[in-house]
């Protein structure tokens, strides 16, 4: 006879008792396994959806940028670069600057190394009242295209207008029945008509095109302009983020406004397209984390609760078992059992109950996982320990108040009693 | 293993000198034993006897080292058990003392044979099963073996429960009413059994309301 052997045959005694404790710590455990299965697999899932998610959205993206790299490799966007004070309020309203900058300015863009601007325009504009035909008109003073000095020279797109010569457009030559190889007069300066444009539908209709140096002769403004054109500027894929950057450091006394075209449209299109993709991907990823975060709550509350629950039960089935086993205990004290021994039948009876617990809790946990969850994400063999661990010294823990008021009674004074 | 040497030179077992044994109980303190003194040779057979509270219990209970008295001298064969720390007196007591209650007190979940084989967690004589298969065939409970003790008569479980205050040969043997619960044919066979046990050179202390079973010890004190 050893105290093994009265352990064990005791808990075979007293079935009821120690099923119950031990139920009461299968339970916790399993519902501490089950939880972590749940946020794990959840965990992965997440892990598993944002990522399939990621890989699709970059495949997205990038067909996205290949189809629009093919619809839109031929074509460019315009920018207009005008003096950094001019107010973009009266800019809009007049359709022209007021504000003027150095002619120079253009040459200074055309020897730089800008990469994404091809094609510049200076150019001078001024809404103004014809006198000599009392017509309201726009007058824009060009020179034609300036030259890019560190790129291969283009044919210009833009047809340049020979001192002494005006190119009229419809509205002009038409209502004022002027015809090529007229002469008018303008602000007092006589101009030979070298070119009437066809009906546009727009501003163009009224505007009258010269020599940007007779321009600046007319309207008083040597040497300035009031704005420089940059047209078809290259590459599709032109950051206009990357372009004002260029010139704001070249010039940094202008502002770039961009002038709409359908590769701009288009390419603003694709990257506000790109943007909402990823967005949403960041959108999935927070929802998907605060749902964690809502579940690790909850768990967070509902664990304790049930670990203190089979804790209070585990410590009320001890005093009533420390309570029947009195005679018991006065007994074997009179064969001269220690109070240490005493202390031992009940502690290590709570420890072979705890791991037992623990392990059913745990196979209940997993198994609960492969039931009900999709790709389930077990713990790790030294966390399943940690949690066998945790059991057991908790189990013994909370038999140590009844174990040691049980080790501690008197044994005349049980078996006085009787 | 046996922590005290018996020595065969005292022929008094036990000697108390003016015990004093006082209860408080309500915050009234109850005086049970005072300056009781008692002299019990080698191999006598005592019985004490007494009315409902005299203390029986309680004498019993002090020489038994489970209970200290208030004041006094206790010596088991030279030994003053209550000198010892309460470890080496409770082995003090598995080697050298045996209890037999009046409600036997046997663990329900044991088997007869592992009853009596309580009486060896402490001791660890190797030769405990031997001595306890021929007790329990002397005691006529060989068939009995595997039995709990609820599956027991009320006379079967008292000689399971001398058995088992006997199976380390103890010197000194202490029974609380032993025949109490008992009729007439099972009485007599614990009694005999103490008797013999006595007479082989052990000391007996019985408490008993029983006359007829006080008329079989050698000594009879009345508190």
């Amino acid at each position: 006879m050893n105290f093994t052997k009265l352990i064990i045959k005791e808990v075979l005694h007293r079935k009821l008792n120690f099923c119950l404790s031990l139920t009461s710590v299968a339970i916790a455990v399993t519902c501490v396994i089950g939880s972590s299965v749940f946020l794990r697999s959840h965990e992965l899932n997440t892990k598993k959806i944002i990522k399939q998610k990621e890989i699709n959205t970059k495949e997205r993206v990038k067909k996205l940028e290949d189809d629009y790299r093919k619809i839109t490799k031929n074509m460019g966007f315009n920018i207009l670069i005008i003096p950094k004070e001019q107010n973009l309020n009266d800019f809009y309203a007049d359709d022209f600057a007021s504000k003027y900058m150095p002619e120079n300015y253009v040459h200074i863009l055309a020897n730089s190394k800008i990469v994404t601007i091809r094609h510049l325009l200076p150019s001078l504009q001024q809404k103004l009242k014809w006198p000599e035909k009392k017509r309201t008109i726009i007058l824009i003073g060009t020179r034609g295209e300036v030259p890019n000095a560190y790129k291969s020279p283009l044919k210009p797109l833009k047809q340049p207008v020979n001192p002494g010569e005006i190119f009229l457009g419809y509205e002009l030559h038409n209502s004022l029945n002027i015809s090529t190889g007229d002469y008018v007069t303008l602000l007092g300066k006589k101009f030979l008509v070298a070119k009437n444009y066809d009906e546009r539908g727009n501003k163009d209709d009224i505007t009258a095109w010269i020599n940007l140096q007779n321009a600046q002769q007319l309207l008083d403004k040597e040497n300035k302009i009031n704005a420089i054109l940059a047209l078809e500027c290259s590459c599709a894929w032109a950051d206009l983020a990357k372009v004002r950057k260029e010139i704001s450091a070249i010039l940094p006394d202008t502002k770039v406004l961009e002038s709409q075209s359908k590769a701009l449209a288009r390419a603003e299109t694709r990257n506000r397209a790109a943007k909402e993709a990823f967005a949403a991907l960041d959108a999935e990823k927070k929802h998907r984390t605060n749902i964690l975060n809502e579940q690790k709550k909850l768990v967070m509350s509902f664990i304790p609760a049930v670990i203190l629950a089979a804790i209070a039960w585990v410590a009320v089935l001890a005093f009533g078992n420390a309570r029947d086993r009195k005679y018991e205990i006065g007994v074997l004290r009179s064969l001269g059992v220690k109070s240490k021994n005493i202390l031992f039948l009940f502690l290590a009876k709570a420890a072979v109950m705890g791991l037992a617990g623990a392990l059913i809790g745990l196979a209940a946990g997993c198994f609960i996982g492969l039931l009900f969850v999709d790709n389930p994400g077990f713990i790790k063999p030294d966390t399943g320990m940690l949690i066998i661990l945790c059991s057991i010294l908790l189990s013994a823990l909370t038999t140590l108040i009844p174990a040691v008021s049980a080790a501690k009674q008197d044994p005349a004074e049980i078996l006085r009693n009787e | 293993m046996r922590i005290i040497a018996w020595s065969s030179i005292h022929s008094s077992m036990l000697k108390l000198t003016n015990i004093k044994k006082s209860f408080i109980k309500k915050e009234e303190t109850i005086t049970v034993l005072n300056n009781f003194s008692l002299n019990v040779e080698k191999g006598e057979f005592t019985a004490v006897q007494g009315a409902s509270g005299s203390g029986k219990s309680t004498l019993l209970f002090i020489i038994g080292t489970l209970l200290t008295p208030d004041n006094g001298e206790i010596l088991i064969n030279g030994i003053n058990p209550y000198n010892l720390n309460p470890e080496k007196r409770a082995i003090f007591r598995a080697e050298n003392i045996g209890f037999v209650f009046q409600q036997f007190h046997l663990l329900p979940y044991l088997s007869v044979l592992e009853n009596v084989l309580t009486a060896n967690l402490m001791v660890k004589n190797k030769n405990a099963k031997e001595n306890a298969d021929n007790l329990l065939e002397k005691f006529k409970l060989k068939h009995r073996l595997n039995h709990i003790p609820a599956e027991l008569s009320i006379g079967e479980r008292q000689r399971v429960a001398l058995a088992r205050a006997v199976l380390n040969k103890p010197k000194l043997i202490l029974a609380d009413e032993p025949t109490g619960n008992l009729d007439t044919e099972n009485g007599k066979i614990i009694l005999d059994f103490l008797k013999e046990y006595a007479a082989e050179g052990n000391t007996v202390i019985m408490v008993t309301h029983d006359d007829r079973a006080a008329n079989i010890a050698n000594k009879i004190i009345n508190l």
